[in-house]
């Protein structure tokens, strides 16, 4: 199914413990390690990159592949794709072949055939957004930096 | 306190979201964004001193020297000397043009950035055609920036009309109360800034160790941009004590501006019954030339400033301002209480003749912002003006 809402997000992130992010970056510049960085210092998922060019990026351990992973560690929760549209939909296919639940597909990662690929295998997909801002808008990081929650509520976030 | 080395810089890298340093964010002045945000329909928002700085700001998160802004022409005075004098000196060329299709078109340049105009103009009571404007930015690859200061989003919410960023000078209705000075910019979210019109945006950029804003941040590069780069180096913050008298305005803005909207209404109708008045100016009118538009974008009304000419120019003028006891005489708009100016002589004075013409500013021209009072108290007030006026020029 493809989460469209807010509140379908929230519930996908607040369910899910493990994320495994195929293209995270060693490079302090690149999103990819942005992304990766803020997940892995916020704890509240145990990220880990998926990248055959390095050994481990900030001390966690990088696989190079989605079923290397998976040998060691089972199927991700949440498989997020850091990768140029043209590779997404292979990505998919190595996701559903380890069993993961869900697929994220960053900012700008749109490929037709890998958003369909992902929701008939039943996956819970998510397309165009960042796991990150995501994150934030549920935790309260977004309004500290005034941007939109999207959320109006009188509780503490 | 930072709760290690590590949390600081991932703070200071941009990696996490929080606060670092009161000029670049502030819990209380990020409540205010965060509502301003919400109420325009926007993606999120940055909080400046003032309106003035508000708008600078916008422009300088998109263009630099050798870039162009193209403005509509009846703008408040403040902007036109920002746009035509400051940032000239800049390297930032700026063309105001009539607010018509062809003007603006025809000023569109290779080099033009944004888009700029007024909900409601300041002091001319025009409306703006938002659709059209946004769709010849659009045509153009730049954004439509709104000021939506005159209406606020309870009488329009420019962003639903195609604009692309909202500003306000929340000194207004916002506060409400004209006890404050404030400024925000609103994004909606959808303006593909990495397009390659905006370089700043979509470029690796040298303030920010080479961060590329539109694709580390995606639909937030502008805001992201405008806070850690322009809020940053500018240094235009909002002090959190306004950020929350501001937001105490807000809590009663949607009964307010239906308030200020029927006393406006009562007034304008008054005056336009009055022989000492020549005309009067103001979109809520059935007469005005903007009336189709205020139905359109302003179905609520078209907020209280609104202008009119009393016969016998200066003299009378003056002699008008000076006769009243209950309107206040000053440059403010969008206070609980009335208040009144003769822009000529006033908010308008440094524009030249060409510019306050094109500006829509008459030497006989009385502003008004009506407040919240009892509309009875305020046209006693206004007839003993008038009586005051009309002696004041010889018959």
């Amino acid at each position: 199914m493809i989460l469209q809402t807010p509140s379908q997000r929230r519930d996908l992130l607040k369910r899910s413990r493990t994320v495994a992010m195929v293209g995270a970056s060693p490079n302090s510049t690149r999103p990819s390690y942005f992304v990766f960085s803020y997940l892995r210092t916020k704890g509240a998922l145990d990220v880990t990159p998926i990248n055959p060019a390095v050994a481990g990026i900030d001390g966690v351990k990088a696989y190079p592949t989605l079923a290397a992973y998976a040998a060691e560690r089972g199927a991700p929760d949440i498989v997020d794709v850091f990768r140029k549209p043209a590779d997404a939909a292979g990505v998919v296919r190595e996701a559903i072949a380890v069993g993961a639940k869900s697929v994220w597909f960053q900012y700008g990662v749109i490929d037709a055939e890998a958003i369909r690929l992902a929701d008939e295998a039943g996956m819970d997909v998510v397309v165009d957004r960042c796991i990150k801002v995501e994150s934030a808008r549920f935790d309260g990081g977004l309004a500290t930096g005034g941007l939109n929650s999207g959320l109006i509520s009188s509780r503490r976030r | 306190m930072f709760d290690s080395t590590e949390h600081a810089a991932e703070l200071f890298a941009l990696r996490t979201y929080g606060n670092i340093y009161s000029r670049i964010g502030n819990p209380t002045v990020a409540a205010f964004e965060e509502r301003i945000a919400s109420l325009e329909g926007g993606l999120g928002a940055v909080a400046f001193g003032s309106g003035l700085a508000a708008q600078l700001a916008t422009v300088l998160a998109l263009a630099q020297a050798g870039d162009h802004v193209v403005g509509t022409a009846s703008l408040y005075g403040g902007t036109v000397t920002q746009f035509t004098v400051t940032l000239r000196r800049m390297g930032i060329a700026c063309t105001l043009v009539p607010p018509e299709a062809a003007a603006i078109a025809a000023a569109m340049r290779p080099e033009t950035k944004l888009v700029f105009t007024e909900t409601i103009g300041n002091p001319d009571g025009n409306v703006a055609d938002l659709e059209i404007l946004a769709r010849i930015a659009h045509d153009h690859g730049v954004p439509l920036v709104v000021d939506n200061t005159f209406a606020s989003p309870v009488l329009c919410r420019p962003l639903e009309w195609g604009a692309d960023v909202v500003t306000h000078s929340a000194t207004k209705f916002l506060g409400g109360h004209g006890t404050v000075i404030a400024g925000v910019v609103v994004e909606k979210g959808t303006f593909p800034w990495s397009g390659g019109k905006h370089p700043l945006l979509s470029q690796p950029s040298p303030g920010y160790h080479d961060m590329n804003f539109a694709e580390t941040f995606g639909e937030y590069a502008f805001l992201m941009r405008l806070r850690t780069e322009v809020l940053r180096d500018v240094g235009a913050a909002l002090s959190p004590m306004n950020a929350f008298l501001v937001v105490q305005g807000i809590e009663t803005l949607a009964l307010r501006m239906p308030a200020h909207v029927e006393n406006a209404l009562h007034v304008a109708r008054f005056l336009r019954t009055r022989d000492e008045v020549a005309w009067v100016s103001y979109a809520g009118l059935d007469d005005s030339p903007y009336r189709e538009l205020a139905a359109k974008y302003l179905p609520g009304g078209a907020g209280s400033i609104f202008t009119f000419g009393l016969r016998g120019g200066r003299s009378a003028g003056r002699a008008f301002i000076e006769a009243l006891e209950l309107w206040s005489h000053l440059a403010n708009v969008g206070d609980a209480k009335s208040l009144v100016i003769h822009p000529a002589s006033t908010t308008h004075q440094q524009l030249t003749d060409e510019q306050m013409s094109s500006a829509g500013v008459r030497s006989e021209m009385i502003r008004l912002s009506v407040g919240l009072e009892d509309p009875a108290d305020l046209i006693w007030d206004l007839e003993n003006g008038l009586r005051a006026a009309r002696s004041a020029v010889p018959a």
